[in-house]
């Protein structure tokens, strides 16, 4: 490895970008975790396949967003160390 | 694949054709098995053959990779591919918990289990945006490393090696229980005794080769699992619905359920969200719901054995992406165990609920046997089944499964391998965490920093074992049942490493004094809170009128814990002076995967 030569102010850039992505998906997440479930009752009124539709998102909807934020996150994150050059070789 | 490992060796580079192999020979096994059970040979012997078969290929790749490098024993040469470092997280991940009692619990419960499939996936999202690329940018052997360097001494070091012996000890006695009950069910041996076969499998996996074994026996015994897994739950969706596809189908049996639960006169519905026992809405339910799938996630988030496998990938790169290969692969068991929940509960009130007692199946008196898990009890002597009669431990639910629902004898042997394999994995995994913790954070760290490198494996080996025993030893004691002990483990790990790693990255003004006093404070209140309302009910009530805080169980303690750590953690940080230069540059160059670690304190570095 080799020593990081981003200046003061492009260090600082670089972490404002990364900060914005993790409070994205740090919100995406809240939703998929916490907001989507406080509504379970009135969603289970609603049947798809069988499914209740609150019962489904606790058991198979957030996992599903769970899955794609992780992968998102790997790949947005990737991108924004490309952009300033601090990805490694 | 296009990984750039520059260690390049023979093993490394054909990981996919070996696992491949070993995939497709345990497939050809299980089939074998199957057809000598036509011909006739006795269940006991095929019981014998998966439980030994299994842990003599664990062990078997355990002697393979025995070493004697640090660098190795510690990290797994940081060669393992973020796909592979995937599955071995995985397996590392789903312990006896998730694999035996989990669909249990949702059997049991309904709807209020789903809080722990969320709560054990959504946690590596935190995972995967707070922590793992900055803790592998890092590059040490232990998480209490981090707090040491972060924190600048051993206060901080000491802290962090007590908070992860509290979770990573609960959490393994209650694997130990875990291989107790399979073994004991399989080979046809008392508990007690079990426990220690299983004892022997965990350790000849870790012992010789430290996490490089550890890490490419998890690897083999994720394949076994989630082959273990599927199979009987696929079996049953095609045999019931004819479409092999469970997480689709058993919204179907989800609505006969519903309409069998009017019947047979049940008044708590089993995907009503937030109810009592009446079948009412209830507040304290859907508060301890949050609750816990909160405590949970963020435990995820904090617990070592799980951070450390970010530790042995090649990259900070590999370490973001193998985040997602984990949650992907225990995302597959997970999305799964609520339609293993509905199988089970439709069996069960179809076909075993309103039987004549005598005519009931083999699986009834199999179970009853073993240690009190399965009562069946003709309260009101008429002959007859009533579902108040029928009494079913959580923790026997998917092991019976297969037996339950008429499936072959094959499938039992194979679902209790999985079942071995989910609990010796993540034994493994823990018992690396508990015995690296101490014999390179307090042994070498401390005690003695100039020990040569035969010296501390040594004491690594030793540490290893004698932890191992002292988890048998109380596991033996049959405490609390597997899925809570295994919560609280969470909670102790949430409440006392979450606010101190986090803010020790995102943070730079966190200071020493902070992070030691918020993590003390904070797992002190989540300690006091388990302890006394497990133990000390009456006292509790005494002194606060109420015999828990706003309903909240203990499994969820860290709730508490939690706002106490970052609150306490902040103030005292603001108080103190603010972290050097050289601290602040030190954690400028842990955010930024290129370039070198800045040392804050000379002398450090491995």
């Amino acid at each position: 490895m080799q020593e990081s030569t981003l200046s003061r102010e492009k260090m600082d850039n670089y972490w404002r970008k990364t900060s914005r992505l993790m409070w994205t998906i740090l919100a995406l997440w809240f939703i998929a975790s916490f907001v989507v479930h406080f509504f379970a009752v009135p969603l289970n009124g609603i049947k798809i396949l069988g499914f209740p539709l609150g019962f489904y998102f606790a058991a198979q909807g957030s996992l599903i967003a769970f899955v794609v934020l992780c992968f998102w996150n790997a790949y947005a994150q990737n991108k924004i160390d490309e952009e300033f050059g601090v990805a490694e070789d | 694949m296009a990984y750039d490992i520059s260690t390049k060796t023979g093993f490394v580079a054909n990981l996919g054709k070996i696992y491949g192999g070993y995939a497709g020979a345990f497939l050809g096994f299980v089939v074998v098995l199957a057809i000598l059970e036509q011909m006739g040979v006795p269940n006991a012997v095929i019981g014998y053959c998966f439980v030994f078969l299994t842990i003599g290929v664990y062990a078997y790749i355990g002697i393979l990779s025995r070493t004697m490098e640090l660098s190795e024993y510690y990290v797994a040469g940081r060669v393992v591919p973020a796909f592979y470092n995937g599955m071995a997280t995985g397996a590392d991940w789903m312990s006896a918990a998730s694999f035996i009692s989990m669909a249990g619990g949702l059997y049991l419960a309904g709807f209020a289990n789903l809080g722990y499939v969320l709560g054990w996936t959504g946690g590596y999202v935190l995972v995967a945006i707070l922590l793992a690329p900055y803790l592998r940018k890092f590059g040490q052997f232990t998480v209490p490393d981090f707090l040491g360097t972060r924190y600048e001494g051993n206060g901080a070091r000491v802290c962090g090696v007590i908070v992860l012996f509290a979770a990573s000890f609960t959490y393994i006695v209650a694997q130990c229980y875990g291989i107790g009950i399979i073994t004991s069910r399989f080979i046809g041996i008392s508990f007690e005794l079990a426990i220690f076969v299983g004892l022997a499998g965990i350790l000849v996996c870790s012992m010789l080769g430290g996490m490089r074994a550890v890490t490419w026996t998890q690897v083999a015994q994720y394949i076994v699992l989630i082959v273990a897994y599927l199979v009987p739950v696929i079996w049953l969706s095609t045999k019931l619905y004819g479409i092999p596809i469970p997480e689709l189908t058993y919204g179907m049996a989800l609505e006969e359920i519903a309409s069998l639960e009017q019947k047979l006169g049940i008044l708590k519905p089993h995907a009503a969200p937030y109810v009592d026992a009446a079948g009412k809405f209830s507040w304290v339910e859907f508060n301890n719901f949050w609750a816990l799938v909160l405590c949970l996630m963020v435990g995820t988030a904090s617990l070592p054995h799980i951070l450390m496998r970010y530790f042995t990938t090649p990259n900070v790169r590999q370490a973001r992406e193998s985040v997602g290969w984990s949650i992907f692969f225990i995302f597959l068991l997970y999305f799964t165990a609520p339609a293993y929940a509905a199988f089970a509960k439709l069996e069960v009130y179809s076909h075993v609920i309103g039987q004549p007692i005598a005519q009931l199946p083999i699986w009834v008196q199999n179970w009853s046997q073993v240690g009190g898990l399965l009562t069946i009890r003709d309260a009101n002597n008429d002959g007859i089944l009533q579902l108040a009669e029928f009494i079913i431990n959580q923790d026997i639910i998917v092991l019976s499964m297969p037996e339950i629902a008429g499936l072959p004898y094959v499938i039992s042997g194979l679902v209790a391998a999985g079942g071995l394999a989910a609990a010796l994995s993540t034994a493994d995994g823990l018992l690396l965490a508990i015995a690296n913790a101490l014999s390179h954070d307090i042994y070498y760290k401390m005690l003695d920093p100039k020990a040569s490198t035969t010296r501390r494996l040594t004491v690594a080996r030793v540490l290893l074992v004698g932890v191992a025993l002292v988890a048998a030893a109380v596991a033996g004691t049959r405490p609390d049942g597997i899925i809570q002990m295994v919560a609280w483990a969470f909670s102790l790990a949430a409440a006392g490493l979450f606010a101190p790693l986090v803010l020790g990255i995102w943070w730079k003004r966190t200071t020493a004094a902070g992070a030691v006093a918020g993590m003390i404070s904070g797992f002190s209140v989540c300690l006091f809170y388990l302890v006394m309302t497990r133990y000390f009910p009456e006292t509790f009530q005494a002194w606060f009128g109420t015999n828990l805080w706003w309903g909240i169980r203990n499994i969820s303690s860290a709730l508490f814990g939690l706002p106490v750590a970052f609150g306490v953690t902040w103030a005292v940080s603001m108080l103190t002076t603010p972290p050097s230069k050289e601290m602040q540059d030190f954690v400028d160059s842990i955010r930024t995967p290129r370039g070198d670690v800045k040392w804050a304190i000379a002398g450090v570095r491995e």
